[in-house]
């Protein structure tokens, strides 16, 4: 006795989402893309523009492997649907350095052992470098705290810290070191005025 | 995660009007939290409205001295907003306690307020959940329910209200202006998150295919005195277990005006105006926090897994209170001797 397969009862068979046109700017070139709605950013780099120094990590916007800078800001690209980024112009880790001169951040995690496997290096490039763009970490523990959405599962964050915190301190960006937290007060949370030399 | 077609709105009368004419439309601002859930399959929409075209992602000051923040400014723009640092640092606090920089480079302020319950249970699909199947039942209840509430739950559901921006902005008195299918109308904040009752699906009072367009913070926004304090699981990127927003408008030692409000506890932000009315006209001492403290915990209820939260939400009261006074004053050093809680 054979049997039809067919779909559970009540339900029936999905369509396949319906195609749109994205236009997207990325590393300084214009692509246009025909993806279903459901794509996210990261799976439109990844599978549709062969950009895949952007990795898949969680998929849950938890780990940070998939942070890119969209105007300038670091936001997790799993989390972000692609035909949300018409006219945005996003920057992956394929757009910091070029093979021949690799940005601040990329040396910088090369002379400081800033890795292990890898996996997360991108991201915690890209994070670093929206860091930087934003400003607000003017010390070592600020700068924990404000990576605090890169996860590293070998552990490679006291090497990640010093590779961040070398380019700050290159650009002049880091004043003096004090207690900060999140439960920390305004005034530890304050720009400190550089001291007089 | 189920098929669905994308619009982009430009307007907010035309993002109404597209919601109106779909079963299952739902808005899209940052996200960062709706993508997920459908992800998990929790939330099927089968069309989303696109928001960040619409503007109204500004922040500005209001006539009255007050300020109103974009439905769409992000969560990082508006904790770094010169205003919000400089009148609201309460806010800010509370916002930089939250996910981590790229979500708040993301997420919006109309979406914070529209964020679900993190409990276990309503991202587990093979377990019965009341928030999001209606009827189910409670897995939480008997369950592992470390993080949910202690106050206000029913028995259908002990879900809290993740955020911690909203804390803040339930102490700070904010109004919360929408546009709908029947007009613009306000909401205060208060009145926006609901506790759970007999109908855990629904998280707040907007009704169907109303838009969050603005947040009018008063012009009161008590920067000298205040604190948010976060208690978690790690001292970054996770949700609070308790949290308390509070601010104090002080005469000398004594109390004049006084803001309450406690995350990671309630299905809403718990805001508790008794307790702020005991302790305006007292001193600011560990006595006055502790009999505060354990009035807002009177009527709380441990799970179990969770019922450590009700002790910790107590010290936490007076703690953050005892943050509040200290803050921008020289300190009276006997004021907390021997009474630390």
């Amino acid at each position: 006795m054979s049997q039809v397969t067919q779909a559970p009862l009540g339900r029936s068979p999905v369509a396949l989402a319906p195609t749109q046109s994205v236009s997207l700017n990325i590393n300084g070139q214009d692509h246009t893309l025909q993806i279903a709605p459901w794509t996210t950013l990261l799976d439109a780099l990844r599978e549709y523009l062969d950009l895949t120094g952007t990795k898949k990590g969680c998929d849950h916007g938890q780990c940070g492997a998939c942070t890119v800078l969209v105007d300038g800001k670091r936001i997790n690209s799993c989390l972000s649907l692609a035909v949300m980024h018409e006219d945005s112009k996003i920057q992956t880790i394929e757009g910091l350095g070029t093979e021949d001169e690799l940005s601040p951040l990329q040396q910088a995690f090369i002379d400081h052992d800033a890795f292990q496997c890898g996996y997360c290096t991108p991201g915690q490039i890209c994070s670093a470098q929206g860091l930087i763009n934003e400003g607000k970490a003017k010390t070592e523990a600020q700068v924990r705290e404000l990576m605090s959405g890169n996860v590293c599962r070998c552990g490679a964050y006291t090497n990640i810290l010093s590779a961040v915190m070398e380019v700050l301190n290159n650009e002049g960006l880091i004043i003096e070191d004090k207690a900060w937290s999140a439960g920390a007060t305004k005034q530890d949370i304050a720009p400190v005025e550089p001291p007089k030399k | 995660m189920n098929s669905f077609t994308f619009t982009q709105a430009t307007a907010v009368a035309g993002a109404v009007q597209d919601k109106a004419a779909h079963d299952d439309a739902a808005y899209i601002g940052g996200g960062t939290n709706l993508i997920d859930l459908m992800k998990e399959n929790v939330a099927r929409p089968t069309h989303l409205i696109g928001l960040k075209k619409l503007g109204l992602d500004t922040i500005e000051a209001l006539p009255d001295g007050g300020l109103r923040l974009g439905a769409l400014a992000t969560n990082a723009d508006t904790a770094w907003h010169p205003e919000v640092e400089k009148r609201y640092p309460l806010l800010n606090q509370a916002i930089l306690a939250g996910a981590s920089p790229q979500l708040r480079n993301m997420a919006t302020d109309g979406g914070n307020l529209m964020q679900r319950t993190r409990c276990y249970y309503f991202y587990d699909l093979a377990t019965p959940c009341n928030k999001r199947e209606p009827g189910s039942g409670c897995s939480a209840i008997g369950g592992y329910n470390r993080v949910c509430g202690i106050l206000g739950t029913s028995e259908q559901c002990i879900a809290t209200h993740p955020s911690d921006m909203c804390v803040a902005l339930a102490a700070l008195d904010t109004t919360v202006r929408v546009s709908g299918p029947n007009g613009e109308r306000t909401i205060k904040f208060e009145d926006f998150h609901r506790l759970p009752g007999d109908q855990p699906e629904r998280d707040n009072t907007l009704e169907p295919g109303e838009l969050i367009t603005g947040l009018d913070l008063p012009a009161k926004g008590f920067e000298k005195n205040f604190s948010y304090l976060k208690l978690r699981d790690r001292t970054s990127y996770a949700f609070a277990l308790v949290s308390v927003a509070t601010a104090l408008e002080l005469y000398g030692n004594t109390i004049k005006d006084a803001r309450l409000a406690l995350g990671g506890v309630a299905h809403k932000p718990w805001r508790d105006k008794e307790a702020e009315a005991m302790l305006i006209g007292q001193p600011a001492t560990a006595d006055t926090f502790r009999r505060v403290a354990a009035k807002v915990l009177e009527n709380a209820k441990g799970y179990g897994a969770n019922t450590f939260k009700i002790e910790l939400a107590k010290r936490a009261i007076v703690r953050a209170l005892k943050q509040a006074t200290e803050m921008n004053q020289v300190l009276d050093t006997n004021a907390f001797q021997n009474s630390n809680p």
